[in-house]
Parts: C-alpha cells; sequence; structure tokens
C-alpha cells in the first residue's frame, strides 16, 4: 500500500492523531497545535504515530490466559472426571434418543408457542378492548406460575377432571374425552410448555412491534396496503431485530428447560443420562455426557442467531456486514497489536 | 376547467384532541390540477388537515370528499358509516403522500419500496410494476439507485423516492406534509425541484410547507391556517403580498 500509493496513508495516520488526542487529553487539543509543541508544521507532517500504550490490556490477556490453562490443567489431570466413561456413552442409543426428544420437543414448543405469541402480541394492541383485556389476562396468569406447577398441571389434568368434553354450557355434551387417555407424560410437556412460551413471547413480540415507528405504518397505510400486509411485509420485519436476541435468549432457555419434563418421566436428554447413572452411579461422567451436548447445540443455535440478526439487519447499515470468521479474528487481542503496528509504523 | 365540480371537497371539518381544538370547522376546495398550499404557524392545524383527507386521522365532525366519494365513510339513510379498512385501503391507493420524516420502509430497497404498493394492492405484474418504478426514478433524478437501501441515501435522494412510491400507484392527488423540513437547507431545492415538474405536468398538489417562495411561484391558491381555521384564501399574490388578516401580516413578516 506504501509503495503504490504513498500519500493516503500519511491522512489515514493524521486522523488517528488528533482522534488520539481528542479522547486521551481534551485540554491539550483545545490548544492550538504550534504553541504546545513548538514544532513546524512539516515537522509535525513527517512524525511517526504513536499509538497510545495499553498494558493493563496485556495484563489481563495474561491472568486469563493462566486462569485458562488452569481449567485445562484439572480438567485432564483429574482422573474423576473419568473422560474414557464420558465419551464411552456420548454417541450411545438411549442418550441419542434422548436429544432428539429434546430437539424436537423444543422445535415445536417454540414453534406453536410463538404462533400463540404473535397473536397474543396482535391482540394486546388491537383496538377492542376484550381481546386486549383477555390477552393481558392471559400473559399475567401464565407468568405468574411456575413452568413445574403448569406441567404438573397438566399431566395430573385427569384426577380434576376425568372427563373432558365439548357442548353446551349447562346443556348437552357432543364429543366427551377421558383425560387419563388424553394426556400422556409428553403431551403435557409440550402443552404445559407451550403455552409457558405463549405467554413470554407475546411480551417479547410486543415490545418489538412497539419499537418500530408509527411513521411506517401510516406510510404503509397512505399507500392502501391492507392492514394484514401492512403488518406481515413492514411492520413485523422491522420488529424483528428487536424480537431476535430476546428470542435466541428463550429459545437456548427453553433447550435446557425442557429438562424439567424429567419430573414427569418423559426421556429427554436429561432423563435419559439420569437412568443410566441410577443404575451404574456414575453420576459426574454421564452429567458431563448430558452437558457437552448442551453446549454444543447452544453454540449452534449461537451461530444460526447470529446469520438469523444479520439477515433482518439488512439495510440498517452503510457498511456490508462482516462474516462470523471476520468478527472473530477482530476479537483476538493479536489482532488489534498487530494492526496497531501496522498503522504507527508503515 | 372552472365548470369541473372541484376534486377535493372539505366541509366543516372539526377535529379535536381532549380539550385542544385542532380544526374547526374547515371548508376547502381544491380543483383538478391546482396546487393549493396550507401555510400557517405550527399548530394551526395545516397537518391534521391534510391527515384528515386521507383519513390517517379521524374527523370530529365534517367530511372530506376526494372525487366525489366520500373519504373514510358512507353515506347510508342520513348516517355516516364508518368503512372497512379494504374500502378505506382502496380509497387511500389514489391519494399519495409524501411525509416529513420520508417514512420509506428501511428494511426494503428504493426499488421495493416503489413497487410494493403497485404489486400488492394495485395487483400489477412485478415486471410492469418495475417499469415504472425505474421509469418515476429516472423522473426524480435517481436512475440506477433500484438496489439502494434508503439509510444508503441522502434525505433529499430518500425523499424523492418517496415521491416516486407515492406516484407509483398513479394517484388522482398528492398530498404533502412539509416535505422539506426534515432536510438540510442545501438539499431542499432538489426537492422542491421534483414537486415544481409534478405541478407543471398537472397534478393536483395539497401542499404544507414553510417556504414561502415556492407557494408564490408554483401555488394557484394559497391558504392561511390560524388556530384551526382558514383565515385568508386566494392567489399567492394576494395573499402573500397583501394580507388582510393581522394574523397572517405578523406570520409573513416573520418568515419573510
Amino acid at each position: 500500500m506504501t509503495n503504490t500509493e504513498p500519500r493516503a496513508p500519511r491522512l489515514v495516520r493524521l486522523k488517528h492523531q488528533t482522534d488520539a488526542r481528542m479522547s486521551s487529553d481534551p485540554e491539550k487539543s483545545s490548544q492550538p497545535p504550534r504553541s504546545s509543541t513548538g514544532a513546524s508544521d512539516a515537522e509535525l507532517l513527517a512524525a511517526p504515530l504513536v499509538r497510545l500504550r495499553k498494558p493493563w490490556q496485556w495484563v489481563s490477556t495474561a491472568v486469563i490466559l493462566v486462569l485458562a490453562a488452569m481449567v485445562v490443567h484439572t480438567l485432564v489431570t483429574n482422573q474423576r472426571f473419568q473422560w474414557g466413561v464420558v465419551w464411552s456413552y456420548f454417541a450411545t442409543g438411549p442418550i441419542l434418543a434422548g436429544l432428539r426428544l429434546t430437539l424436537w420437543l423444543t422445535a415445536a414448543v417454540m414453534v406453536c408457542g410463538y404462533l400463540l405469541g404473535i397473536m397474543l402480541a396482535m391482540m394486546r394492541l388491537a383496538d377492542n378492548p376484550i381481546l386486549r383485556a383477555v390477552s393481558f389476562g392471559y400473559v399475567w396468569l401464565v407468568r405468574s406460575v411456575p413452568p413445574l406447577v403448569q406441567l404438573l398441571f397438566w399431566y395430573e389434568l385427569a384426577s380434576l377432571y376425568p372427563e373432558l368434553s365439548l357442548g353446551i354450557p349447562f346443556g348437552r355434551a357432543f364429543v366427551t374425552v377421558r383425560t387419563a387417555h388424553l394426556f400422556t407424560g409428553l403431551l403435557a410437556a409440550f402443552v404445559g410448555l407451550t403455552l409457558d412460551v405463549a405467554a413470554f413471547s407475546a411480551e417479547i413480540v410486543r415490545g418489538g412491534i412497539l419499537s418500530v415507528e408509527t411513521g411506517q405504518s401510516e406510510a404503509a397505510q397512505a399507500l392502501g396496503l391492507s392492514r394484514w400486509r401492512v403488518f406481515r411485509r413492514i411492520v413485523f420485519p422491522q420488529a424483528m431485530p428487536a424480537i431476535i436476541p430476546t428470542t435466541g435468549n428463550l429459545l437456548i432457555s427453553m433447550l435446557k428447560a425442557t429438562s424439567i419434563v424429567s419430573v414427569i418421566a418423559v426421556q429427554d436428554l436429561l432423563y435419559s443420562v439420569q437412568l443410566i447413572y441410577n443404575q451404574n452411579f456414575l453420576i459426574i461422567p454421564l452429567l458431563l455426557v448430558a452437558t457437552i451436548w448442551y453446549v454444543i447445540l447452544t453454540t449452534l443455535l449461537s451461530i444460526g442467531q447470529y446469520y438469523v440478526e444479520r439477515y433482518y439487519a439488512r439495510g440498517n447499515k452503510r457498511r456490508p456486514p462482516r462474516g462470523l470468521w471476520t468478527i472473530a479474528r477482530s476479537t483476538l487481542p493479536v489482532r488489534q497489536f498487530l494492526g496497531a503496528d501496522l498503522a504507527g509504523i508503515s | 376547467m372552472s365548470a369541473q365540480s372541484p376534486l377535493v371537497r372539505i366541509r366543516g371539518l372539526r377535529r379535536s384532541f381532549g380539550a385542544n381544538t385542532v380544526l374547526d370547522g374547515v371548508d376547502l376546495d381544491v380543483c383538478r390540477g391546482e396546487v393549493t398550499v396550507l401555510l400557517g404557524p405550527s399548530g394551526a392545524g395545516k397537518s391534521t388537515l391534510l391527515r384528515c383527507v386521507n383519513h390517517l386521522e379521524r374527523p370530529d365532525a365534517g367530511f372530506v370528499e376526494v372525487d366525489g366519494e366520500i373519504i373514510g365513510y358512507r353515506h347510508h339513510r342520513g348516517r355516516l358509516h364508518e368503512l372497512r379498512s379494504a374500502t378505506l385501503a382502496r380509497q387511500r391507493s389514489r391519494i399519495g403522500m409524501v411525509f416529513q420524516q420520508f417514512n420509506l420502509f428501511p428494511h426494503l430497497t428504493v426499488l421495493d419500496n416503489i413497487i410494493e404498493a403497485p404489486v400488492s394492492v394495485a395487483h400489477r405484474s412485478k415486471k410492469d410494476a418495475t417499469a415504472l418504478a425505474r421509469e418515476l426514478l429516472a423522473s426524480v433524478g435517481l436512475a440506477g439507485r433500484e438496489q439502494s437501501y434508503p439509510r444508503q441515501l441522502s434525505g433529499g435522494q430518500q425523499q424523492r423516492v418517496a415521491i416516486a412510491r407515492a406516484l407509483a400507484m398513479r394517484p388522482q392527488l398528492m398530498l404533502f406534509d412539509e416535505p422539506t423540513s426534515a432536510l438540510d437547507p442545501e438539499l431542499v431545492g432538489e426537492v422542491l425541484g421534483v414537486m415544481k415538474d409534478l405541478a407543471a405536468s398537472g397534478m393536483t398538489m395539497i401542499v404544507v410547507t414553510h417556504e414561502i417562495s415556492f407557494a408564490r411561484e408554483v401555488a394557484d391558491t394559497v391558504v392561511f391556517l390560524d388556530q384551526g381555521r382558514v383565515i385568508e384564501s386566494g392567489d399567492p399574490d394576494s395573499v402573500l403580498t397583501d394580507p388582510r388578516h393581522d394574523r397572517a401580516k405578523a406570520f409573513l413578516s416573520a418568515v419573510l
């Protein structure tokens, strides 16, 4: 770069210098440069730039590296982790079956919960006061009850209502179902968690919709777009950037929250692990198996969230978005020091 | 032209927000092909009046009629029944509106902003809508910016896209709500230029603005509002140079 275009880097450098001065020493920058240094403009232009030293960055990096080394050391040398046992169980049939159940239960709960939640959010923002009240009441009730209690409630529904029937209130019934056959552990888990997700996602979606300027829907209405089209095409996509991070949070916590279904004997990842260690008492290594799977899944979901966020942020920035790898590299401290040297020396 | 009935007829329009009366019985006619500029101090009700024309604001009393059709209501057995949103949307699609804050859709490209309504409301084919959009973009001096996102454009460019977006529905009436008030002074000219071209092409326009020179140059009628009432109305020369009302005199001497 310096060979082909010798003047450009100097301009860049000069900009760095003023920036650094402004931020580090506001008193000096208010005075004219001549009086403080006594140097001529030519000397100042020829002077190489020196970036602000940040010794604490090195110290904190060293401390963190030592701590990390300690963690790795204990993980490797402490025989009681029994890594051999961990890997021998890691991909066995019962574990994978549990993993599959955890995965699809989470997916089903999130999809159905969010569909309900979007509906509840729209009800809450509707003109109709009845719809608003119903939505508010639902969210209030469901958020007040611990999910474990909801789960047990649906599981034990048969003891409260032995039969469910559809018909005219106080009149005759058309269809009658015995609840003992209706609610298996798995269905109870699905219903309980879905209703829970619906309540929380309703608030997330409502917050996102409120974050979109009213001018947007006014402009869309002025063009003659239908109400549904205004919501789906204009308001909702713009609400997404506000909705996604919290949804990623909820999704990941739901992935792990599905493990409460183990109390009603649904064989998810955690319960499969519990079944095994109840027989062989290898508690720690088997919990590690479950933990590692949860870590893997969470990592994948976080990466997915990054790309979804990037998609919905289109049009938000003047610069094209960076890839995940570029960001990871620029976050490493080494990279920063290299960057500083290049700016100062070249 | 004078023999024709006016395109817009506003009668007895009232609107208040709580105890604050914003429109206090406004009567106004806008003839076809004419440019009407609404002037007045802030809070005079100019924007509210404009927003009543496409029913973004619901009047408390009175009505707005565009091309013989009452906006937002249906007259039936001596009552005005509010229209369903789908019918209202159809009425609105024939009235273009340009906002102070542009209100382009930031998640859509310039092209998608313009073809959204023609495709989804007027059911034109995407190909035809795109061709029209390119034509309109060229006419507002922004050929080749189809794939840009609104935030990559300057304020003046965004406002010109907003004008193109409104024109893509081939409206019979254009409403401008302080279209240059959010712009840097040096960008005002390019937007006013596009509006002048549009006026010259025979579009019926109602414009809320503080650009007195635009009113003088382009307007057929200047209407002066104060405290929700029309206090002065007529051709720009008489209203701007020789206002009869004291309030109008004070306002004009302050802006000029």
